[in-house]
């Protein structure tokens, strides 16, 4: 009997002991439980939830750009296109600026500035979505209407993506504010995955002959790309599921156009603002669906990084060792 | 650790103690007449300390979604309910839904022209133009027809609508269905419709935030959000032909014809009314009380601001911009209070 | 030869450089965004903001007490939803469990960490709604409290993991069983970890406001008890940055200066209280 010690046993008291354990054991056990069984719940009433629609239109929810309550159909496309569009112009702003300055943190910055440097990003990546919406209304709004629409439009206004007139929120603005809040995600991520390459990688490159930056270049990034790749799903995944933000500099039109510039949707913002006046149970569940798809996406992202991530960071450990 | 988590559930309970006075009646809807409930229920406050109207200004669509579902003591909207949200009503709740109306609004079309501070006159068929699309520049003869001398720049009109189910889009496409037939036929009127332009922004506070933020824009809110935010709105044809700006004058004279043949659901469109000069895209708006309600305290105080409503009430809605209810059915309403159970 | 090797050398810095700028820039954009706040929402934060209920619409003046208290009552609710969960479920995962169930549990958590919280929102807005037909602190409890769970799960399991072999061996070699071992040394040996991610996970869903917009609804008064709609500083946000008044465009960025300030300030304390004791596992 393991414990018994100096404490001579009554049987009485080993079997309390125990008993204390197995309570212990149950109750720890039931709030695990609990863990599985919600997200278990959250599942099957977004799948319950959205079986009408799903029933009526199947696939063609993916595909039909009619968002019609007044006559009860319902296509998705436009949310879609914009949930993607606005994300791609995200990940196109935050990749280069976020890989650049992890490389920075990882490889040139003396531990102290790093780490330093690693905490405010992290701050940043604290503050929450309506705070960037409220910049993004006050701040990026005007900024593209006065500045950036102008840079673009006049010289390559002749190119589907910069035509047309400019509203201030649209794609190109929520893209914007997406890009700013993804940026740590890509930072953070990328930066523990370049640290965990193993120094004679780098070391190799350098005595060889190459530059700091052929060798950060050319050698470390290669090494970790899988795991930065991964940061890059994280922070897709991120942007797909941003509602405030969005919402509010998005201009809510459920139309799918070419323009950068012009006013579009999305999955999350279009949840936001229209589930609380859906009539009728083929419009709610239809919502239902939309968020269902948002699951799907995220959740598959999600994974995915996380085996990315994984990957990486244990051939940093094989290689080393 | 342990006297802290104490003293924490003390005042975690407390918290829900101490308020437990006093009643909350919660209500949910349009937000075309925000402004007046919003003020109404904060001297009902003062008058009566004890009993709280916490109303939230959603859309209309939403307002009519919450009261059938229960979620909320009632409802608020200007479009009335149609008949298959009437009946939808009745099958979830066992029971009717009433209307009440409360003031006269009235959606104007409000604009954001560089340069351009005159009152702009507007005609039915330029309206349904702008708003299918089809007029695209401020300087299309359509609107410079209207408004010899004002210089109107080529720029692009950006259309403002409002992106949740809304009582003023039923009111403003319940006018524009009237007076446009290809608008009848490609939109229709709802309180959500499949707008063929525009931006869409979240209630009337949001579609006037976003023409006051962007050039070259049009949109349509009620008439107070545009006064108080000190942007032009124009003037719109009636069906007499006179240019007709909207004001407590051109309101309630749209209502004069109705108030007469008022329904007994009060349920009533005086968009394109006749009279010289009425104001062609008026509207009442209604409180959506259920017929019967449970509690018996929150009963009492809905029907008790009811009544403050029509009387005391009507005195807020002038200073506001909103036109008080005619005197028919003012009286009409008197009666169908006792409706409610 | 010279040439072609100071070119490399020249593209070399020049790299090295930009990637400095970016990172310059990126934490630049924090201090932009405390700046600007502190710019516009400073100079409208009065005793009037943390005091006063809202005005009616278009009136100038009020303020948003009903919003600071919904906040704290919401955070508060949340907590007490979510962290218990979380921490003895954490407890059984690193203390109980097999490498089964572990690795179930575990996923079920990672799943619901990755949820977005707009479709937290739909979650809570059927179960809890609903069925008791009335927009609550508690849905927005509920929802809240969800979002803290996996968070509080995952560190609490790693702290516990953490803690070196040989005070758990003490303990037994003392007789003290298992429940009682966890209780009076693992944990402790663990709080400052735990007391962080609990932290943190506060302050991530102090910001949220996707999930308020189909449970706590909004409301202009204060809200009683448990059982009625109640506002939040990141829902009264959203609606007074999306409207036109000039008033409320001041009150917006004085809520917005007074939400981050106490995210952040948190997202500090428990970052510092960390650095303290044992360095965090990297999750």
């Amino acid at each position: 009997m393991q414990g018994a010690g100096p404490i001579s046993g009554s049987r009485s008291f080993l079997s309390k002991l125990r008993e204390g354990d197995e309570i212990a054991r149950l109750i720890t056990f039931i709030f695990a439980a609990s863990v599985v069984l919600i997200t278990i719940s959250l599942v099957y009433e977004l799948w319950i939830g959205s079986a009408l629609p799903r029933h009526k239109f199947g696939l063609h929810f993916f595909v039909s750009q009619d968002w019609d309550p007044v006559m009860d159909q319902y296509g998705a496309l436009p949310f879609i296109y914009g949930t993607l569009v606005t994300s791609a112009v995200a990940l196109l702003l935050a990749i280069p600026l976020g890989i650049g300055a992890s490389i920075f943190l990882a490889e040139l910055a003396p531990p102290r500035i790093s780490d330093t440097l690693q905490f405010f990003i992290d701050l940043l990546a604290a503050v929450p979505s309506v705070i960037y919406g409220l910049l993004g209304i006050f701040i990026i709004v005007p900024l593209i209407r006065n500045v950036i629409y102008p840079a673009l439009n006049k010289p390559f206004g002749f190119l589907p993506i910069f035509k047309g007139p400019s509203y201030g929120v649209g794609f190109l603005t929520a893209g914007i504010v997406l890009a700013i809040m993804v940026i740590p995600y890509i930072i953070s991520v990328s930066r523990e995955v370049l640290l965990s390459v193993p120094r004679d990688q780098r070391e190799a490159a350098l005595a060889l002959g190459s530059t700091r930056w052929e060798s950060t270049w050319k050698v470390v990034v290669p090494f970790a790309k899988t795991g930065i790749m991964g940061s890059i799903f994280l922070a897709l995944a991120r942007a797909l599921g941003e509602t405030m933000a969005v919402t509010m500099v998005v201009g809510n039109s459920p139309k799918i156009a070419a323009s950068l510039f012009a006013p579009g949707y999305s999955i999350a913002a279009v949840i936001a603002n229209d589930f609380t006046e859906a009539t009728g149970e083929l419009q709610t569940q239809a919502y239902i669906e939309l968020g269902l798809v948002l699951f799907l996406l995220t959740f598959i992202l999600n994974g995915l990084a996380r085996i990315l991530i994984i990957v990486t960071t244990q051939k940093g450990s094989k290689v080393s060792n | 650790m342990k006297r802290t988590a104490v003293l924490l559930m003390a005042v975690l309970v407390a918290s829900g103690v101490v308020w437990a006075q006093g009643l909350l009646i919660n209500g949910a809807g349009a937000s075309f007449p925000y402004p007046i409930y919003s003020k109404w229920f904060d001297v009902y406050h003062q008058k009566n300390g004890n009993m709280q109207f916490n109303y939230q200004s959603v859309g209309s669509g939403a307002g009519i979604k919450q009261v059938t579902e229960g979620t909320v003591d009632f409802g608020a909207s200007d479009g009335p309910m149609n008949d298959e949200q009437l009946k939808a009503y009745q099958d979830k709740r066992g029971s009717e839904i009433l209307h009440f109306p409360t003031v006269l609004g009235a959606a104007v079309p409000t604009y954001n022209v560089p340069g351009v501070s005159a009152t702009l006159n507007f005609t039915p068929e330029a309206l349904a133009g702008i708003f299918l699309g089809k007029i695209t520049k401020w300087n299309d003869p359509a609107i410079t027809g209207p408004n010899k001398g004002v210089n109107l720049p080529g720029n692009e009109i950006v259309v403002v609508h409002r992106s949740d189910g809304s009582g003023t889009t039923y009111i403003w496409t319940d006018y524009l269905s009237k007076v446009s037939d290809e608008w009848k036929s490609k939109v229709n009127k709802a309180t959500s419709v499949n707008w063929p332009v525009g931006l869409g922004g979240k209630g009337s506070e949001g579609v006037t935030a976003l023409i006051k933020q962007t050039p070259n824009s049009i949109g349509y809110v009620e008439l107070i959000y545009a006064a108080q935010n000190n942007i032009p709105y124009g003037t719109v044809k009636n069906a007499a032909g006179t240019f007709v700006k909207a004001d407590l004058k051109s309101v309630s004279e749209a209502a004069a014809g109705a108030a007469k043949d008022m329904p007994e659901d009060f349920r009533v469109s005086i968009t394109n009314a006749p009279g010289k000069t009425a104001y062609p895209i008026s509207s009442f708006t209604w409180l959506l009380i259920p017929s019967k309600i449970q509690d018996n305290a929150k009963r009492d105080a809905i029907k008790g601001f009811l009544t403050w409503m029509l009387a005391d009430g009507q005195t807020y809605a002038e200073q506001l911009s909103y036109a008080k209810l005619p005197k028919e059915v003012i009286e009409k309403e008197k009666k169908a209070i006792a409706k409610v159970q | 030869m010279g040439a072609r090797l100071r070119w490399r050398k020249f593209v070399s810095n020049f790299m090295l450089t930009l990637t400095g700028i970016c990172a310059v820039v990126s934490v630049a954009v924090l201090f932009f965004i405390l700046g600007y706040l502190l710019f516009n929402g400073g100079t409208s934060i009065n005793w009037d903001f943390f005091t006063k209920l809202p005005k009616p619409v278009g009136e100038t003046g009020g303020g948003m007490a009903n919003a600071i208290v919904g906040s704290a009552k919401l955070l508060a609710a949340a907590s007490l939803f979510g962290v218990p969960i979380g921490f003895f479920g954490g407890i059984y995962l690193a203390e109980f469990s097999g490498s089964k169930t572990a690795g179930v549990v575990r996923y079920a958590a990672d799943l619901l960490n990755g949820v977005p919280s707009i479709v937290i929102g739909i979650f809570a807005f059927s179960i809890v709604v609903r069925p008791f037909k009335t927009f609550s602190t508690l849905a927005g409890a509920f929802a809240l409290g969800l979002m803290m769970i996996p968070i509080t799960l995952r560190s609490t399991e790693e702290f516990l993991n953490a803690v070196p072999k040989m005070l758990r061996e003490g303990a037994m070699a003392l007789g003290a069983s298992k429940w009682k071992t966890i209780a009076t040394v693992i944990v402790p040996a663990a709080y400052r970890g735990i007391l962080t991610a609990i932290l943190l996970a506060l302050a991530r869903v102090a910001g949220e406001a996707a999930p308020l917009l189909f449970t706590a609804f909004g409301n202009r008064y204060w809200s009683q008890g448990w059982n009625q709609p109640t506002a939040a500083l990141p829902e009264m946000i959203y609606r007074y940055a999306g409207s036109p008044y000039e008033d409320w465009h001041r009150q917006a960025w004085a809520a917005g200066l007074v939400l981050l300030g106490f995210i952040l300030i948190i997202n500090i304390l428990a970052r510092t209280i960390l650095a303290r004791g044992i360095s965090m596992p990297r999750s």
